[in-house]
């Protein structure tokens, strides 16, 4: 069992986790994720490392609870144990030394993509960090991200907050030349910024995501085609250049469970907590 | 007994097919008290028996039926541990038809004697009895040992060192320790309930388990060694899928068997939405691949609710690699075997969905490497399948992680770790190595001889270790 040491909400229905877990904590890194299943009947699910406090020996990660297991851990507060967590999995990201590099963030990823971004600063990088959202209710992090980059953008879906959408950026990538960029949020942002970045060939680093099950290469499921080539994005990625990911294939094998998580998830609301366990 | 009644085995009862096809029950119901003395009494007790030579693990066979004819059921069970820590899960899985059965006197002139089912009566009788764990001795000189994968040569390495006297850890990367006995081997071959129950028999041995632990990600081998470990073994297993390499291999409805089989027997989707996670089977199911795992991938379609259930297959029926009675179970239940057929690309429909594969025509040639006729395609016989879901179960290769992060662990070109037959050592000192981490993906059996190869030499190794300190 792996205790919640503390739980925070970090906007509307979007939490930050601290769980103990020491041996992970040890080990992980920017950019790798962990395995959550919360009760001897759920699901694996990925969840992307916001974080580690070495002397607590605490693992973070935030989740927006959108789907059932999400919503499940949502109702769970400080004190409460999960059956597993198992990490850290995937691939470190890259945090060398680049130049001036620049992070967007969607949503709940800018948690875990301040963990790279910290890193990525720490080794000498010149940081121009956006936060997108899709509405001013789902950004979170702006704070800690603005205090680390050195130019700083607010965007959202709706143009409640900052920018309206992304579409400035192809201004920022006019007038500055970057040496890397790095991207984390929905399949949806991660090509949008790609499809933006592309013109000038910047290396631009997504996290993927996936579908996975096992989160170890086992099962397959997070497949990916990355410069023709069939990836598991558990074993080769989590990160890998998104110039070179096959968007269009990810976006359809996204979709697989989509009628499945649905069902579980609204028998979630309306059972509150899950089916009859029996 | 008369010679004639000797010569014809006791058959075990199944599950009818009529109901099987539509749960997740064993299909196999095992003996009765009466039906295993009868069986027993046919055993010969040869004075040299040729059985045991066919028993990777060297079950003392004889003196555990002579048990069983006796009546004494325990003792028996107590027989088949002092060699096998999973007699359970052996007595339903091993291929005793081809080792020790096919070595039985008896099956010159008739059935040879039902080995594998005597085995299953013994230890389900122990288990519903309650299992009880022998006291084991101290040992003069121990060490602290590292096993890497909780599948059937890890346990049984695990079992072997730490009867021995050793501190012993086992290393899980998955949530449950069982490896492919918990995510492959389905529930209706292999209960769940059952191997978690061999399971706890080893940590009562004092095995520390530790699942969630995947190695070369958290620790890598060296750090193993660091952390004090004198001896590791690696049983890491099989457990990357291969792909056909075809197009549209990645369109949704295109399940690896590992991913299709991990979602319904580790993660129980068969019982979704009571469990969490979710497994979706169409209408018609192509299963490409003739060996064990496509045809408990087959038969676990039939089970979710496919109408019609194909195996295609590139060989003949002779070539097929599966177990004769899998393959007869299968038949059975009604799955379609599409003989000398190969897969040559998928077609999705608009909503990236499989919905139909096309397949070429196949004959035999010459005998290839392996021995077996190689598989021709026949030019222009292509031809399309309507499928809307297709689980590729064409062979597993090493996990590479291990080998990855482990600097002067020698691999072969198709990943598997290099060893010494005889002791299963690595070519890194202190490193063994068994199971499909070695030889590619095998039986269970198998495995669990390399375990306790291994098993042998690492307790050589610490007790030449620590003399030497």
């Amino acid at each position: 069992m792996y205790k919640i040491v503390t739980k925070k909400e970090l906007a509307p229905n979007i939490y930050l986790i601290e769980v103990a877990a020491a041996d992970v904590a040890a080990k992980s890194n920017p950019g790798q994720f962990v395995i959550i299943r919360l009760d001897e009947k759920g699901e694996r699910v990925p969840l992307t490392i916001a974080g580690v406090d070495f002397e607590k020996g605490t693992v973070a990660t935030a989740f927006h609870a959108v789907g059932r297991t999400t919503k499940k851990l949502a109702k769970m507060n400080a004190g409460d144990s999960i059956t597993d967590l198992s990490g850290p999995l995937g691939n470190p990201a890259e945090v060398g030394k680049f130049g001036r590099v620049l992070l967007v963030g969607g949503g709940v990823w800018c948690a875990p993509l301040r963990y790279v971004a910290q890193a990525l600063r720490k080794n000498g990088n010149k940081l121009v960090v956006v936060a997108a959202g899709r509405t001013e209710n789902d950004m979170v992090y702006e704070n800690e991200l603005k205090a680390i980059a050195d130019e700083f953008h607010v965007a959202s879906d709706d143009g409640s907050k900052g920018h309206e959408g992304l579409g400035f950026l192809a201004d920022v990538l006019k007038t500055q030349k970057f040496d890397y960029a790095v991207a984390m949020g929905q399949v949806s942002l991660l090509k949008k910024v790609v499809d933006l970045t592309r013109p000038y060939g910047l290396k631009t680093m997504v996290t993927l995501a996936s579908l996975m099950v096992d989160g170890t290469g086992m099962c397959g499921a997070c497949r990916v085609t990355v410069a023709g080539e069939t990836k598991f994005a558990c074993m080769d990625g989590p990160e890998f250049n998104g110039l070179d990911v096959d968007f269009e294939e990810l976006v359809s094998r996204q979709r697989v469970y989509l009628p499945e998580e649905r069902m579980a998830s609204m028998i979630h609301d309306k059972l509150g907590g899950g089916v009859k366990r029996g | 007994m008369d010679k004639e009644q000797r010569k014809h085995e006791i058959p075990m009862a199944k599950q009818d097919v009529l109901d099987r096809i539509h749960n997740f029950y064993e299909v196999a119901l095992g003996y009765t008290e009466e039906q295993a003395m009868a069986e027993a009494e046919r055993c010969l007790q040869c004075p040299n028996p040729r059985c045991v030579t066919g028993c990777p693990v060297e079950v003392p066979i004889p003196q555990f039926i002579k048990e069983i004819k006796e009546g004494n059921f325990l003792a028996a069970s107590k027989k088949v541990k002092e060699k096998n820590s999973l007699p359970a899960v052996c007595g339903r899985v091993c291929p005793q038809e081809n080792q020790c059965q096919q070595m039985c006197v008896l099956g010159k002139m008739g059935d040879p004697i039902s080995i594998g089912r005597l085995e299953r009566f013994a230890s389900d009788f122990e288990r519903r009895n309650g299992v009880t764990v022998p006291e084991l001795e101290k040992a003069a000189v121990t060490g602290k040992v590292a096993i890497v994968g909780s599948g059937p040569a890890g346990l049984t390495a695990a079992a072997d060192l730490v009867k021995l006297g050793h501190e012993v850890v086992m290393f899980e990367s998955l949530h449950l320790a069982g490896g492919v006995l918990m995510y492959g081997i389905p529930e209706f071959r292999l209960p769940k309930e059952i191997v978690q129950s061999e399971v706890q028999y080893i940590k009562k041995l004092g095995v520390d388990v530790k699942t969630n632990y995947t190695i070369g990600r958290i620790y890598n081998i060296d750090e193993l060694f660091a952390e004090g470990f004198d001896a590791i073994f690696v049983g890491s297993g099989a457990g990357l899928p291969n792909f056909m390499r075809i197009p549209g291999e990645n369109l949704g409805g295109v399940y690896s068997a590992n991913e299709f089989l991990i979602r319904v027997n580790l993660m129980k989707g068969y019982l979704f939405p009571e469990y969490d996670t979710p497994i979706r089977i169409g209408k018609k199911v192509a299963v490409i691949g003739g060996g064990n795992v496509a045809m408990d991938s087959a038969r676990c379609s039939l089970r979710l609710g496919a109408e019609e259930v194909y195996i295609v297959y590139r060989r003949s029926r002779e070539e097929l690699p599966a177990r004769a009675e899998e393959a007869e179970n299968a038949e059975e239940e009604g799955i379609i075997f599409r003989l000398l057929n190969n897969p040559t690309k998928f077609v999705g429909d608009e909503s990236g969905w499989v919905k139909g594969m096309e397949c070429i025509k196949m004959e035999l040639g010459a005998p290839d490497a392996s021995g077996r006729r190689r598989p021709v395609p026949i030019e222009g016989s292509e031809f399309m399948m309507d499928v809307d879901t297709a689980i590729i179960a064409i062979g597993q290769t090493p996990n590479p992680l291990i080998q990855r992060t482990t600097e002067g662990l020698e691999t072969t070109r198709h990943g598997t770790i290099v060893t010494q037959e005889e002791t299963g050592a690595t070519t890194k000192d202190g490193v063994y190595a068994g199971g499909d981490v070695v030889s590619g993906a095998a039986t269970v059996i198998s495995a669990m001889g390399a375990g306790k190869t291994a098993a042998k030499s690492m307790h050589e190794y610490i007790l030449k270790k620590k003399a030497a300190k």
